[in-house]
């Protein structure tokens, strides 16, 4: 691994791995049963830099920004290295946001170019938004058919330029990148990322889970995702290994994967974790009775056998079946963006799978806590990460408090948002708005939110605010959105609810058709946005001099009823 | 050769059956994300299913963001 205290950008590190990896793998991307392509270092060079060179001849310069909006694939990241190599600034953007999303956002980050695949351009680019981005000069399309309308665009193929591209380097204090936490349906978060924060993170993750050549780690997480930008690019790059991409994420062709090219680290979200769990489970007990119980007794000495630390080759070993169905070479798989019930940890680990299960926050640069293995704790999300401080504030009698973290890893704030950065970051310290505790033995437990947020199994964070438009102009005086666990504070990380508060006009009853109105605007959302109950209100809501709800003060004032008694399932 | 309305039809038809919601209960304009509760993990079984049925290759990235039977149908028609 490359020494990464010697280096004061991403772009210069990559450049040298480059160099030092130049005959090793680095990218293998497939398609179902077929492999596109493999490239080493030496060839991603190459590549890369013929694109810097062309963005360069085309006025792109230091500090300016360029956005990509790409499932995962070998020219994201080849995308990404010319962007670094050319001092600017990534903006790594979601690419299952609406065309308009994009374009709010693009034009937020104040993005000069855009490199983004062909079927989802052909959507953006006759969105309305458009007009509204006209910071956007340059488009770069990918995998555009020959007789495609490009819409002012040109091809990223064909995109390239002649001789060396120019390496501009950047300092450790300057932007890398702007990654949106949300607010898509808002104010949007974009967080400023700088190349300090992505070098320490690097080093810190890669102290617990190393990479090295010959190590493949499998990409499924969107590479816009903080964890997969990381672990599936910064990270396997600085240490010479390979990064496994395929075009599909059909449970068939994953499951493939693993065997196929022997994967070493993948990440997923807990939603994936709680499926695969379930998908063996169903195995198991499909077995024939004696060959059940025998697996079963195998499981419980692999589980004695690695109670104090994993032991990969045992456990590989005793359980080989299932080792070898992840193709035999797995250390670890890495679970993160909400969080994951400790019995599916468990599962896996008594199967002799390591799950690196943490606590972060984009914010945070990723990671704040992971779990060390030793030993392996389910009920816990691990310990501070080397170079993290980490402390409760203001803890109750029990202990628990709100989760604070000083760092080198912590974002320098939100693009063009002081007033929300003053509120997040207070003397140094980032408040992450969730609640928790530390152990005797130091490990971080989690015990809720103190914010008005709720996160899914697949990792989304949903803010309220964010889906309130979906309700404008309901026929009733006043409504808010809330998560209940903010009104009546639960300790639990899991099956969060949103709820719609509302108050009625004078003389108004809730009626069934009010009812109805509610239900079909609901049905309206994606199913992980919708409201699960309204909470009536007859009293006007508390608002500020400019007549924002303060929804602090409401959420108090409604938290003092029952919840059970208040809360009407939709 | 199908036309586009059949091929629609034939999608709603699947969707239906797939995911056991009344025949007739599905419209071309629909969102098939809202309307059927699902998530994207599902999404990609129903593509699955589709492309058996059709006989084509109908890859992830070229159906990102579509998220309505119609929309579906056109992709569809344009690889049979």
């Amino acid at each position: 691994m490359l020494d990464l205290s010697k280096y004061p950008s991403i772009g210069a590190a990559l450049k040298d791995a480059l160099e030092q990896y130049a005959g090793e793998i680095c990218l293998i991307e497939a398609d179902r049963e077929r492999e596109n392509h493999r490239l080493t270092y030496g060839k991603f060079k190459a590549r890369a830099n013929s694109l810097a060179k062309a963005l360069q001849e085309k006025g792109f310069a230091a500090g300016d920004r360029a956005a990509i909006i790409m499932t995962n694939q070998s020219k994201w990241l080849i995308s990404a290295h010319a962007i670094f190599h050319s001092g600017g600034v990534l903006v790594p953007l979601d690419y299952k946001l609406t065309p308009d999303e994009h374009w709010l956002l693009l034009k937020h980050s104040g993005t000069s170019a855009l490199i983004i695949e062909y079927p989802i351009w052909r959507q953006l680019s006759g969105a309305l938004g458009r007009g509204a981005a006209t910071n956007v000069r340059t488009v770069l399309v990918t995998e555009a058919p020959a007789n495609a309308d490009l819409a002012g665009a040109a091809r990223w193929e064909e995109f390239r330029g002649a001789g060396e591209a120019i390496f501009v380097d950047r300092e450790r204090r300057d932007p890398a990148t702007i990654v949106y936490s949300s607010g898509t349906g808002g104010r949007p978060k974009g967080c400023v990322m700088t190349h300090e924060n992505y070098l320490e993170q690097c080093v810190a993750l890669t102290s617990l889970y190393p990479f090295a050549p010959g190590m493949r780690y499998l990409s499924i997480l969107p590479t816009n995702h903080a964890i997969d930008f990381m672990v599936g690019f910064f990270g396997p790059f600085v240490c010479g290994a390979t990064v496994v991409h395929l075009r599909t994420l059909r449970p068939e062709y994953v499951r493939e994967a693993f065997a196929k090219y022997k994967i070493s680290y993948v990440s997923v979200v807990p939603l994936i974790l709680k499926n695969l769990r379930k998908d063996l489970q169903a195995r198991f007990d499909a077995l024939p009775n004696e060959k059940r119980r025998i697996f079963y007794a195998l499981v419980a000495i692999n589980k004695a056998l690695t109670k104090s630390r994993p032991r990969l080759s045992v456990s590989r070993r005793l359980l080989k079946q299932v080792h070898s169905a992840f193709g035999g070479e797995l250390r670890a798989i890495i679970v993160g963006g909400a969080f994951t019930e400790p019995e599916t940890l468990q599962f896996f680990y008594n199967l002799g799978i390591p799950v690196a299960n943490g606590y972060g926050l984009t914010e945070a640069g990723t990671a704040i806590t992971v779990n060390d293995l030793k030993p392996f704790r389910a009920d816990t999300v691990g310990k501070p990460l080397p170079g993290m401080e980490v402390r409760v504030a203001q803890p109750d009698t029990e202990g628990i408090g709100e989760i604070c973290v000083r760092s080198k890893t912590v974002m320098s704030g939100y693009l063009n948002d002081p007033e929300l950065t003053a509120e997040t970051i207070v003397d140094g310290w980032l408040l992450t708005g969730d609640l928790g505790r530390f152990d005797a033995t130091g490990h971080l437990q989690l015990f809720g939110r103190k914010k008005n947020v709720i996160v899914t199994e697949e990792g989304k964070n949903i803010y309220p605010e964010d889906i309130e438009s979906m309700f404008e102009g309901l026929s009733v005086k006043e409504f808010c959105v809330f998560a209940a666990n903010y009104i009546w504070p639960k300790r639990t990380m899991v099956n969060e609810q949103l709820v719609l508060a509302i108050h009625l006009e004078q003389g108004q009853s809730y009626t069934d058709e009010l009812l109805k109105e509610i239900t079909a605007r609901n049905n309206r959302l994606l199913n992980y946005k919708r409201m699960q109950g309204v909470v009536l209100w007859d009293e006007d809501f508390p608002r500020t001099a400019s007549l924002k709800i303060k929804r602090n003060l409401l959420a108090e004032r409604i938290g003092q009823l029952e919840r059970a008694d208040t809360i009407r399932p939709l | 050769m199908r036309t586009l309305e059949q091929t629609t039809q034939e999608v709603l038809e699947l969707a239906s059956k797939h995911f056991q919601v009344p025949a007739g209960s599905l419209a071309p304009d629909d969102d098939f994300f809202k309307k059927l509760g699902i998530d994207s993990l599902q999404s990609l079984e129903m593509l699955s299913r589709l492309e058996n049925h059709f006989g084509i290759e109908l890859p992830d990235y070229e159906v990102q963001g579509v998220s309505n039977f119609r929309a579906l149908a056109e992709r569809i028609q344009s690889r049979l």
